[in-house]
């Protein structure tokens, strides 16, 4: 990692109320509780977990659509909170999962991704205009599609505009939640790849959220893996495939395996027991389905441990 | 069953069509000045009956008006009604249902409350109030039905709006830092448009039978001018012996009433099978 990072998640957690009937009190669901992490300028942070450990929410407060419950996140040495919203745009923009939500229908390609500049608000037309013919251009579009309406286009091309449009504003960070898991398999390949050039050549940094870890292992330079709001292990790629510490990334690369590819999420081989964060079990919040688990594990919170290439969260490291 | 729906959006579409050009040209139309007294015309038949009289195509009135001239007049004030009422209930249902679904929390439970308050309310009994207090002109009928018919509209627009609020195009909009204005303007209002324009139909005939039940009590818009409630109203001591007098406006109100419901339910069923937002 490189000496200034550029995102820094100094320890964010996120609850949201959750009302139950009218004359219930609420209660709080901690979605991320407590996660800290740095990302050096051009770097590509994975981040693995099954759906609901809180990785979209982590997404979401980055880019600072959701404000943190507490912590606070640093993008390039500000507060992602107190930021002007255009100076903010202006540094990180995000990619979503379903292109085919993340385009207004009713508006035509060039103004989707036209968008970014026109909320700037100092941006003259015509110099916005030859910027999205740019970057359709860039992301290997015919300005041609600029006139159609996001519903005349396949899925690979929809996340080829939303690409656009997230890095027309020149973004030093880019966001993809799930990037490519709505995708056909053979487009997935081209929207990676594209996304690889488009880092190589304007030194973007990513944070690459997917439940894919064949996806991850082939994008990421340093993977997280999060369970029930928290980061179990943190190391590089080579180190985390190689030499997974964390008894639940050894389940989760064990599930790459399964007959079954394409799924989408990976059976753990855990058990149908899918994790519950409005009711985290104490101590090690993995232990219910840990292979492992001692009895310790059910009453002491585990300390970070320096494993080879990272850290982890675990007892028996 | 697919033509059928066709069938039943093209000729909604046609009655209304030819309501409104018939409304707008009114005065080029009509054979007679429709506040024209002749009291030795009174109460003629209409052309398939006995004892019509040329230039009288649907006859006269109790006071020698003719009742063609007065019934494409009419149309003007149906029209005329049904559309600025629901301009006025749709900008404030749309601006309250919006508020509502796009902010959420306390200003939703006040739209909320709003919009329940309203539908307590009944209508024509407040309409008949305010109309005698206020004393009964179109402005006043207008501004009372403008008042009171917004709740379908906030309705449709708050569900929408919490609908299209949480899609990712609204998030990227938010990332791409665009104003909150912008995000409703541009992202939001045009993605519910669709939904707002069947309920716009609805509310249009509901205005204009509306109107017809305030006029018929005598309530709505002041004589001599031509609305089709005033008319059967008016007809309403003659009709034993010279039925027309309220056949002929309530067949028009039906029709016309019924090409909007058939228009509106084309529209849905388009909207339905067409875009999914």
């Amino acid at each position: 990692m490189s000496a200034a990072p550029i995102i820094d998640v100094r320890g964010v957690r996120r609850s949201f109320r959750v009302r139950q009937g009218l004359f219930a009190a609420p209660r709080h669901v901690a979605a991320i509780d407590g996660v800290s992490f740095s990302v050096g300028a051009g770097e590509v942070l994975g981040i693995v977990g099954e759906s609901g450990c809180g990785k979209s929410t982590l997404a979401r407060v980055i880019l600072g659509l959701l404000p943190p419950s507490a912590g606070e996140v640093l993008v390039d040495g500000q507060r992602v909170a107190d930021m002007d919203r255009r100076a903010r745009a202006r540094l990180i923009q995000p990619v979503f999962q379903d292109p085919f939500s993340s385009l207004n229908p009713r508006r035509r390609v060039r103004d989707v991704v036209s968008m970014p500049l026109d909320a700037q608000g100092d941006v003259p037309a015509a110099e916005a205009r030859r910027r999205v013919d740019e970057m359709l251009a860039r992301v290997g579009l015919d300005p041609s599609m600029g006139e159609r309406y996001p519903a005349e286009l396949s899925g690979g091309q929809r996340q080829r505009v939303a690409i656009a449009r997230a890095l027309v504003l020149r973004p030093r960070i880019v966001v993809c939640d799930e990037p490519t898991s709505a995708l056909d398999v053979s487009v997935q390949a081209q929207i990676l790849n594209l996304l690889a050039e488009l880092r190589d050549a304007l030194g973007l940094t990513y944070l690459f959220i997917s439940h894919n870890l064949a996806v991850v292992e082939h994008v990421a330079t340093e993977v997280a893996v999060m369970y029930l709001g928290r980061i179990v292990e943190r190391r590089e790629t080579s180190a985390l495939f190689g030499a997974p510490a964390h008894p639940y990334t050894k389940a989760l690369l064990a599930s790459v395996l399964t007959p079954e590819p394409g799924l989408g999420i990976p059976d753990t081989g855990l058990g149908d027991a899918m994790p519950d964060p409005s009711n985290v079990p104490p101590g090690c919040s993995f232990h219910p389905r840990c292979p492992v688990a001692t009895a310790r594990c059910r009453v002491d919170i585990p300390a970070t441990a320096r494993v080879a290439g990272g850290q982890s969260d675990c007892h028996l490291l | 069953m697919k033509a059928l729906r066709d069938i039943g959006l093209a000729s909604g579409a046609a009655i209304v069509g030819a309501a409104v050009l018939v409304a707008v040209f009114a005065p080029l139309l009509v054979p007679h000045d429709p506040f024209a007294q002749d009291l030795s015309r009174r109460l003629l038949p209409p052309f398939w009956m006995e004892g019509a009289r040329e230039g009288h195509l649907l006859g006269t009135d109790q006071l020698g008006r003719d009742y063609l001239s007065r019934l494409l007049y009419g149309a003007r004030i149906s029209m005329l009604i049904g559309i600025a009422t629901t301009v006025a209930s749709g900008l404030i249902g749309i601006a309250l249902g919006v508020a509502g679904g796009f902010f959420g929390g306390r200003i939703d439970d006040a739209v909320l409350f709003a919009i329940t308050a309203r539908l307590s309310i009944p209508l024509i009994l407040v309409a008949l109030a305010v109309v005698s207090v206020v004393g009964s002109s179109l402005t006043v009928v207008v501004m009372t039905l403008g008042l009171l018919l917004w709740d379908r509209f906030a309705v449709v627009a708050r569900v929408s709006t919490m609908q299209v609020r949480n899609l990712d195009f609204v998030a990227a909009a938010w990332a791409a830092g665009c104003s909150r204005s912008r995000i409703v303007l541009r992202e939001i209002l045009p993605n519910i448009l669709s939904p707002l324009a069947v309920v716009a139909t609805l509310e249009v005939a509901l205005a204009i039978l509306l109107e017809a039940a305030l006029s018929f009590l005598g309530l709505g818009v002041p004589p001599p001018l031509p609305s089709w409630g005033l008319m059967i109203a008016e007809g309403k001591d003659y009709m034993f012996f010279s039925p027309w007098v309220i056949m002929i406006p309530g067949v028009a109100l039906f029709v016309l009433v019924f090409g909007i419901n058939l228009l509106g339910d084309g529209l849905r069923n388009l909207l339905r099978t067409g875009r999914v937002a």
